[in-house]
């Protein structure tokens, strides 16, 4: 019985060696341990057996039992394995540099910088304002202490319509109706903070620096004690986070008839650092947002007594930050549809060119 | 505007002070400084030289050769100047100086050497005369520089008009040096006047016939002026700030409104009898000294003389009172006038001139008699016999009122966010000609005339004479006390918003801008027409001057412009548009979605359900909503009248889908198809959004049941849905067209309607009976199971 234990092990391993899958060592399986199977016919034997022997006997045959049992599994996880490896081995390595086309749309770039502007005045505490593109004499100039007969108000600057309207020539039209809007929050405690983006118009002739319908956006600010001093550490903020650096900014006196003080902000240039470049025209500085006191005169038209309260306003222009931002030298490129052009546009939130940030 | 640093000197010493630092800070505390221009630098070594002989070049009929005594040395000089003679004082430049055609060399001119140059005004840079060279003053030693004798060195900066636009006090070289002296922490001297006594009984007489067209009209009369050329000092100073000599009278009065920035003129004594401001009568023509011909309206205010115009006012004078070469006597008007009206007046003749630029800005009625007393001055000055020749003539009939202004520190310090000295707050003010009276903190201020026609007239003006003196540069900056508050997008923005990311995002749609007006040649290409609307009455195009009142048109103008782009493409825009007006009068304004999707590879029927999955999307992502459509006969022409259909939400219309007229599609593009979406955002963003009902999962096995369905003409999906939505059966999970046939006479689809119970297990006899039912309900409205 040694024997025949020890030739069917051999015989096994033997076998189990040559099988190649799994489907063949299942077909040795049962041959082995099947119930008409080698192991099988050694149980039959095992009658033959003086008793005496037959205790013995019966666990060599158990013996080469669980010998074969655990060769079919040790066997079985080799050839898995290696059909594993088979399947890596065959299987093709792509191309991952191939072009797709992943058919992305595209935002107006006017609509990514004005996105990001209202983002970082969102956290700063301003409620972000819509307005009208139409509105009247009234909105647009007198609610804002522009006279009579300003020359802002004649023919040639402005767009008047056959109902006696007017386009907006400026963000600053919204003033009156955003202001009192929420004059009434200001006698709860709460501040005024808005910023209101708008389209705007004015009479000019169109060139590759000059549009008749662009982008600002206008800033409020009025509480009990809001000052100059405020005005600066806002706008300072603002476009430092703008342009995604520490900006440095300047002021000098500028004249708007709705503000009082008025001022005309600089930046540094971001390019030469105020060394002095083309971009700023040698002067190191960059004219960006006019911005000042709002005016007492304002307040009253939007019956806000301006011995109360004070604020600020500021306006920046959007078309002009995304030429800046983009490197965009043709402002017809805004408003003209041209799809090659456009289509560029398609990140969600806008970065500052390298190219700018190197001196 | 340019500034001349020697002049300012005349009223500010500026010893010690560093010219480029305080060119600086008036930049940052009065107005931009756009450039600044060295002058006298190109010329070098030039000195005064005395012609000791002159020969004619013997090869050229032009050139002369001259022994100039040049103090230390007698020079050769060849030169082609006409004007050379014996004895005559020039400005010569020796060899390795500069005048401003280059450096000067030893040179051979034609064969005989030269050691210098002779030098005409050009040359030096301080006029535009070349006809010759210029002859010096007999009484100057040889070898002196040139540099010693005239202003030829002086620092010019150019200061930005726009932003003195509200500072007439600025548009002239005192004002000027009052900020310059206030700035540098210096003292501005006096003006200095000439004594205006005369003893006779002549006198000018002045009429004014339009009061509320001036304020007031002084004038004067000057005989026995013999002189006819300004000094050479003052040429240059009018020269390097931008303007031309021309004779004596006319130099005087450019360079009194240059350095006070009073426009006066000069008109020809002996022809001016009676003066009279006034508007014409009816239009009327009159030629300016410039020779020009131009037609007088009745608003437009003139200077006569007698019945006869002489000049417009503030504006120009006329030819024929031309101050010309030996007029001997003068009278100068020295006036002023309503800025608004010249303005008018200007705008409407088409000519600005500096007069009226400054007319404009609403000069300070106060500086007409120191115009006055500067002539008399300067002319005197130069032309010692001139004498005054008549009373002095002051119509005063409009002035300022007087401004006080009063406040306290704590008013500035709330401006400010810092804290000003009161001392320094009362030596700012004085600096620049403020009256101020300051007691326990209190400042009362008197406003000085020149800064009261308009800058000046608050106590919030105040604020920017001290700060700016101060400095914003000096100022601590500071975030506000005001409490913050939660802060929400107002409504209708984070709709815009929204819908921008879904089209591109999703859709991959491409956002485009375009203008409030129609193109009326572009839309004509696409056979579309522009229809009545408000229009814009002053466009340069009037055949754009019609506002739109549908975002579509302009888009299909751009999708067909951009043809080229893609195979497909979307492209949309948030935009304005005008409805006709309302009940008032004024615009129906609103804000639109215009969507246009373009295809060469998709069916149009294709393109169209594509269109509207996107308003589906729309309505079902931003307001969890159900978007109903109903066909609508075209509102436009250029909308198809099958396939034009209602967008509505909630039963109230939102918009509107549609695929364009034959003839307009056929224009645009044969071979493609073209389908539009315009949503009004007021009304999307008026929509309620449903809360998102969130329903537990069924764990219960589905089960599902198709029915394919024999569909007659005319027959819509919305009512084949109704079969099984009127029934109510809680267990009916979804509904999905799994199959469309469409040949011929034969219109079928084939729904998959899936059911699950939450509670148990749905028997096939349940199920069954719903199917029925609903069959029940199809053969209603003529829908049959096909065989």
């Amino acid at each position: 019985m040694i024997e025949k234990t020890a030739n069917l092990s051999n015989l096994f391993k033997e076998k189990a060696a040559a099988a190649a899958s799994s489907a063949e060592l299942e077909q040795l399986r049962i041959e082995f341990l099947g119930k008409k199977g080698y192991v099988a016919e050694l149980m039959n034997d095992l009658r033959n057996i003086p008793n005496e022997q037959k205790k013995e006997a019966g666990q060599l045959i158990n013996e080469v039992k669980k010998f074969i049992e655990s060769e079919i599994q040790n066997r079985n996880r080799e050839i898995l394995k290696a059909e594993e490896l088979r399947l890596v081995e065959q299987a093709e390595s792509y191309d991952e540099s191939m072009p797709v086309d992943i058919n992305s749309g595209s935002y107006h770039p006017i609509t990514l910088v004005q996105r990001e502007v209202e983002e970082i005045f969102k956290t700063m505490g301003f409620a972000v304002e819509d307005y009208y593109e139409i509105t009247d004499d009234y909105n647009c100039f007198e609610a804002l202490n522009i006279p009579k007969h300003h020359p802002a108000r004649d023919m040639q600057d402005t767009y008047y319509l056959s109902t006696g309207q007017l386009l907006k020539t400026h963000t600053s039209a919204a003033q009156n109706t955003i202001l009192r809007k929420y004059a009434k929050n200001l006698e709860q405690g709460n501040p005024i903070r808005a910023i209101f983006p708008g389209r705007c118009f004015r009479n000019e002739k169109i060139d590759a620096c000059h549009e008749n319908t662009f982008f600002q956006m206008e800033g409020i600010m009025v509480d009990k004690d809001i000052s100059i001093s405020n005005l600066i550490y806002f706008m300072k903020t603002m476009l430092s986070e703008v342009f995604q650096q520490d900006i440095t900014v300047r002021l000098r006196p500028g004249f708007f008839p709705f503000v009082e003080p008025g001022f005309e902000l600089d930046i540094q240039c971001t390019i030469c650092k105020g060394k002095g470049c083309p971009s700023c025209k040698d002067s190191g500085w960059l004219e960006l947002c006019p911005c000042g006191m709002i005016h007492p005169n304002v307040l009253t038209a939007a019956g806000i007594d301006p011995e109360k309260y004070i604020g600020f306003a500021f306006g920046l222009g959007m078309t002009r930050l995304a030429m800046m931002t983009y490197g965009v030298k043709d402002i017809r490129v805004f408003n003209s549809g041209s799809l090659k052009a456009l289509s560029q546009f398609t990140e969600k939130s806008f970065t500052v060119p390298e190219e700018s940030k190197e001196a | 505007m340019f500034v001349s640093i020697n002049w300012i000197k005349d009223y500010v010493d500026l010893e010690g002070v560093d010219i480029r630092k305080l060119i600086e800070s008036f930049t940052l505390a009065t107005a931009e400084v756009e450039d600044i221009i060295v002058k006298g630098a190109d010329v070098e070594n030039v000195v005064v030289g005395e012609i000791l002989s002159v020969e004619n070049h013997p090869n050229s009929k032009k050139l002369h050769l001259l022994k100039v005594d040049a103090g230390s040395k007698v020079c050769n000089i060849v030169c082609g100047a006409p004007n050379v003679a014996v004895g005559q004082k020039v400005a010569l430049a020796l060899a390795g100086g500069r005048v401003c055609g280059g450096e000067i060399k030893v040179a051979t001119v034609a064969g005989y050497e030269s050691e210098g140059m002779c030098c005409s005004e050009k040359e030096l840079g301080i006029s535009e005369d070349n006809s010759g060279i210029m002859e010096l003053d007999h009484s100057l030693a040889n070898g002196t520089s040139i540099k010693d004798i005239f202003p030829i060195d002086d620092i010019i900066f150019e200061v930005d008009n726009k932003s003195l636009t509200n500072r007439p006090d600025l548009w002239g070289h005192y004002g000027i040096a009052r900020e310059l002296a206030a700035l540098a922490g210096r003292e501005l001297k006096p003006l200095e006047l000439g004594d205006l006594s005369y003893d006779g009984d002549e006198k000018v007489d002045v009429k004014i016939g339009r009061e509320d067209l001036v304020y007031r009209y002084s004038c004067i009369k000057m005989d026995n002026i013999t002189k006819n050329k300004s000094p050479l000092d003052m040429r240059i100073r009018l020269y390097y700030c931008g303007m031309r000599g021309i004779n004596l009278l006319a130099d005087v009065t450019n360079y009194i409104m240059l350095e006070i920035g009073q426009p006066t003129h000069a008109f020809a004594g002996d022809s001016i009898e009676n003066i009279v401001v006034t508007t014409p009568k009816e239009k009327t023509t009159f030629k300016t000294l410039d020779g020009v011909e131009r037609v007088i309206d009745e608003e437009t205010l003139m200077i006569c003389n007698g019945d006869t115009h002489v000049g417009i006012a503030g504006i120009m004078g006329g030819l024929d009172s031309e101050i010309v070469e030996n007029t001997g006597s003068v009278v100068l008007e020295s006036a002023n006038f309503d800025g608004v009206s010249i303005r008018k007046s200007s705008s409407r003749l088409g000519h600005r001139t500096d007069a009226s630029a400054r007319y404009e800005k609403m000069l300070d009625p106060e500086l007409t008699l120191d115009a006055v007393g500067r002539f008399v001055k300067l002319v005197k000055d130069i032309d010692s016999g001139a004498r005054v020749a008549s009373k002095l003539t002051d119509e005063y009939v409009r002035k300022y009122p007087e401004i006080s202004l009063s406040f306290d520190k704590k008013y500035v310090d709330r401006y400010t966010g810092i804290d000003i000295s009161d001392e320094q707050i009362n030596k700012t003010l004085t600096a620049l000609g403020f009256a101020v009276d300051y007691a326990d903190g209190n400042f009362n201020v008197k406003v000085p005339s020149w800064r009261a026609t308009k800058d000046v007239t608050i106590k919030a003006d105040i604020i920017e004479e001290i700060t700016r003196i101060y400095g914003y540069d000096n100022f601590m900056i500071s975030t506000t006390r005001s409490p913050l508050k939660p802060v929400r997008m107002s409504q209708g923005k984070s709709e815009d918003y929204e819908v921008k990311d879904i089209l591109v995002k999703k859709y991959s749609f491409n956002e485009v801008h375009s203008y409030l007006w129609c193109d009326g040649k572009k839309y004509k290409k696409l056979g579309i027409e522009v229809e009545d609307n408000v229009k814009v009455l002053n466009i340069e195009n009037s055949e754009n001057g019609v506002l739109r009142n549908s975002m579509i048109p302009t888009l299909l103008v751009t999708a067909s412009e951009n043809k080229d782009y893609a195979e497909t493409f979307g492209i949309f825009e948030i935009g304005r548009v005008v409805n006709g007006t309302k009940a008032d009068g004024t615009c129906g304004e609103e804000k639109h979605l215009g969507a246009v999707l373009y295809s060469k590879a998709m069916s149009e029927k294709a393109l169209y359900f594509k269109g509207v999955e996107i308003v589906n999307c729309i309505v079902e992502l931003i307001k969890q909503k159900k978007a109903e459509y109903t066909k609508i006969e075209a509102i436009h022409n250029w909308q198809h009248p099958k396939n034009t259909a209602r967008v509505c939400v909630d039963g109230k219309a939102i918009g509107v889908i549609n695929t364009l007229y034959p003839s307009n599609l056929a224009k645009l593009d044969k071979n493609a198809a073209v389908v539009c979406i315009e949503i009004d955002m007021d009304a999307l963003a008026a929509v309620n959004a449903d809360k998102i009902a969130f329903a537990e999962p069924s764990t219960q096995q589905a089960t599902y049941y198709d029915l394919s369905l024999v569909v007659p003409e005319g027959v819509r999906y919305s009512s084949i849905e109704a079969s099984w939505n009127s029934l109510g059966i809680s267990e009916l999970e979804s509904v999905r067209i799994i199959d469309t046939y469409d040949k011929g006479d034969l219109k079928s689809i084939t729904v998959r309607l899936n059911f699950s119970s939450h509670e148990r297990t749905l028997e096939m006899e349940e199920v069954q009976a719903w199917i029925d039912k609903v069959i029940e309900n199809l053969a209603k409205i003529g829908v049959t199971l096909r065989a």
